[in-house]
């Protein structure tokens, strides 16, 4: 037992660490959630009223509408953006390699450079719609970072720029394992490319759409730093978005309790992604092994 | 196939991959461009522009002339608090994740499959909702606004990516393998290093490119848990931003940028082809 003594240490430390720091500092953050902290941890007791103060915020309220816009716009653009790459590039075409590394490379770049560079790119004063203002047309306008309501969708170009090559990727992968078999039968039926891919290859993708879907949403759910380095909730709050709540709520105006609600809000809205999507996979399985 | 190269169908998809291959690269050459560029020329014309001669005098200056927040010693502490962090958390979160993962696998013992699943909850698990207990520990500890304490919370949530990704891999060593070695009489330690390790280069080039990268772009934590001159660069990037932003100096941000970026492209550049299994691992479980 003794002896044996390193090998448990070392297989269950690690192991123990991590799991723990997972559930406790989880019922820790909810935790606070129903005390009344404000700059340091406090216990006692308040009930929901941390929830329905941030609930009740304009901030908010106004993180949750753009999460809605955002996470669609993002969501379904980069899934169309790289359905359409992964097609493209599935035509055997030459310098393949080259250009799924072109597609790829952002994500192998910061948040918080993608946001700095593109904040530069949008600055209407400095980028795009200087540039063509420079080059003589003076009256076009491309203001969107500066605009209350179009600021937006600077992030959602961002964020698109930023990982439709993740959904490439993966559809790419799934374009490649379609049976050979399939297709070819479909081309004795006389099935010409845009049929066969309506009608043949497309349908064998929709679990990778969800799989891309879901990881994509959750990306959004937690965006951060993107936001941060490229309007910084801004103007005015016009970019907030949750996960830039809680982090104002904990850290600026140091009201923990609120923030921590905030932050399993967040975990909620997750949540109400995984879960189903956990169950579909479950499905799926049994599915899988029982066929 | 007939008539490959001139079928106007095949012209249409080269024009069109082409033309989004150029966007997405667009970003890229203008920092590459403004890099190069004085503060003057920018402020001129717009930030999209040729680089009337090169100034290569921005990189001396984002390397260690400018200042944040009142010291002037350019992005090089910053670069430097960043590899120290993600080096050393790179490392230990790749090897206690390629043990996790042989343990969990291979090796078998009571709760396992558990355990397992709660660790790889954390790649769901949101980081705001660790937030206010990392704060409360790191105080508590005395690792506030020290890189120790970044190492330390880099390499346990690093733990819930790392083994799952040596433990995917693992599973498909066969076991009687491990339970001939038993039989010989070696141990836990004897089995990972004389049979697991030798097997594992693949998945470890994987795990790392992927927590180097990860640990390297990192935002959220380096900037809560450090301030001021313990800061990660992309922390002081945003920093470096807010500094500026009266007399803006565009050329030498961009070569700051640069910079910041380079470590995590070069490894995408080398080993792209992992960092890409990475991504699909991470995804396809």
């Amino acid at each position: 037992m003794v002896r044996r003594l390193p090998e448990y240490l070392t297989i269950w430390v690690p192991l123990l660490l991590s799991a723990a720091h997972l559930i406790a500092f989880t019922l820790w953050t909810i935790w606070i959630s129903f005390t009344p902290s404000t700059l340091v941890p406090i216990s006692g007791w308040v009930g929901l009223r941390n929830y329905s103060a941030v609930a009740a915020s304009r901030n908010w309220q106004i993180a949750l509408d753009n999460l809605l816009l955002f996470g669609s716009a993002f969501v379904l653009l980069s899934l169309a953006t790289g359905l359409i790459l992964a097609i493209l590039l599935d035509q055997r075409i030459r310098g393949e390699n080259v250009l799924r590394s072109i597609f790829l490379y952002p994500l192998a770049v910061s948040f918080v450079v993608t946001g700095t560079v593109w904040s530069w790119l949008l600055n209407p004063g400095l980028g795009i719609q200087k540039l063509v203002h420079d080059l003589g047309w003076t009256s076009f306008r491309f203001d969107w970072l500066i605009d209350r309501d179009m600021a937006i969708w600077t992030i959602v170009i961002a964020a698109i720029w930023q990982s439709s090559g993740f959904a490439m990727a993966l559809f790419l992968a799934g374009l490649r394992s379609v049976d050979a078999d399939l297709i070819k039968a479909a081309q004795i039926d006389g099935a010409g490319p845009i049929r066969m891919y309506r009608r043949v290859i497309l349908p064998t993708l929709w679990p990778i759409t969800v799989t891309v879907i879901v990881i994509q949403l959750q990306f959004a759910i937690s965006t951060f730093d993107l936001v941060r380095a490229l309007t910084n909730g801004g103007p005015g709050i016009a970019t907030q978005l949750p996960a830039l709540v809680v982090y104002d709520l904990m850290f600026q105006r140091s009201l923990l309790g609120r923030g921590a609600a905030a932050a399993v809000l967040m975990l909620l809205l997750l949540l109400a992604v995984l879960l189903p999507y956990a169950g579909w996979r479950y499905v799926q399985r049994r599915r899988a092994i029982h066929a | 196939m007939r008539n490959r190269t001139f079928a106007p169908s095949r012209i249409l998809i080269y024009l069109i991959v082409s033309l989004i291959a150029a966007a997405w690269l667009a970003p890229l050459a203008v920092v590459v461009l403004n890099s190069l560029r004085t503060n003057e020329e920018i402020a001129q014309g717009s930030m999209i522009g040729w680089p009337q001669h090169l100034a290569w005098s921005n990189y001396a200056a984002a390397w260690s002339g400018f200042c944040v927040a009142e010291t002037c010693a350019g992005i090089r502490p910053y670069m430097l608090n960043s590899a120290l962090v993600t080096i050393p958390a790179t490392i230990f979160s790749t090897l206690l994740g390629a043990i996790a993962g042989y343990a969990v696998s291979l090796w078998r013992f009571r709760g396992d499959s558990w355990i397992y699943g709660i660790v790889t909850l954390g790649i769901f698990l949101p980081q705001q909702m660790r937030l206010l207990p990392w704060t409360i520990v790191l105080r508590d500890t005395g690792l506030m606004n020290t890189l120790t304490g970044l190492v330390v919370i880099h390499t346990i949530q690093g733990l819930s990516f790392t083994t799952l990704f040596c433990r995917n891999y693992y599973v498909a060593i066969p076991q009687e393998l491990i339970r001939a070695a038993r039989i010989d009489g070696a141990g836990f330690f004897r089995i990972f290093w004389r049979i697991i390790l030798p097997l594992s280069p693949p998945i470890l080039v994987v795990t790392v490119i992927w927590q180097f990268t990860h640990i390297w772009n990192e935002f959220l934590y380096g900037v809560t848990f450090t301030t001021g001159q313990q800061q990660p660069v992309t922390a002081a990037l945003i920093a470096l931003s807010a500094a500026v932003a009266d007399i803006p100096q565009h050329g030498v941000q961009s070569a700051a940028v640069m910079i910041a970026a380079l470590p995590t492209l070069l490894i995408y550049l080398i080993g792209g082809k992992y960092f890409v299994r990475g991504l699909t691992a991470g995804a396809v479980k």
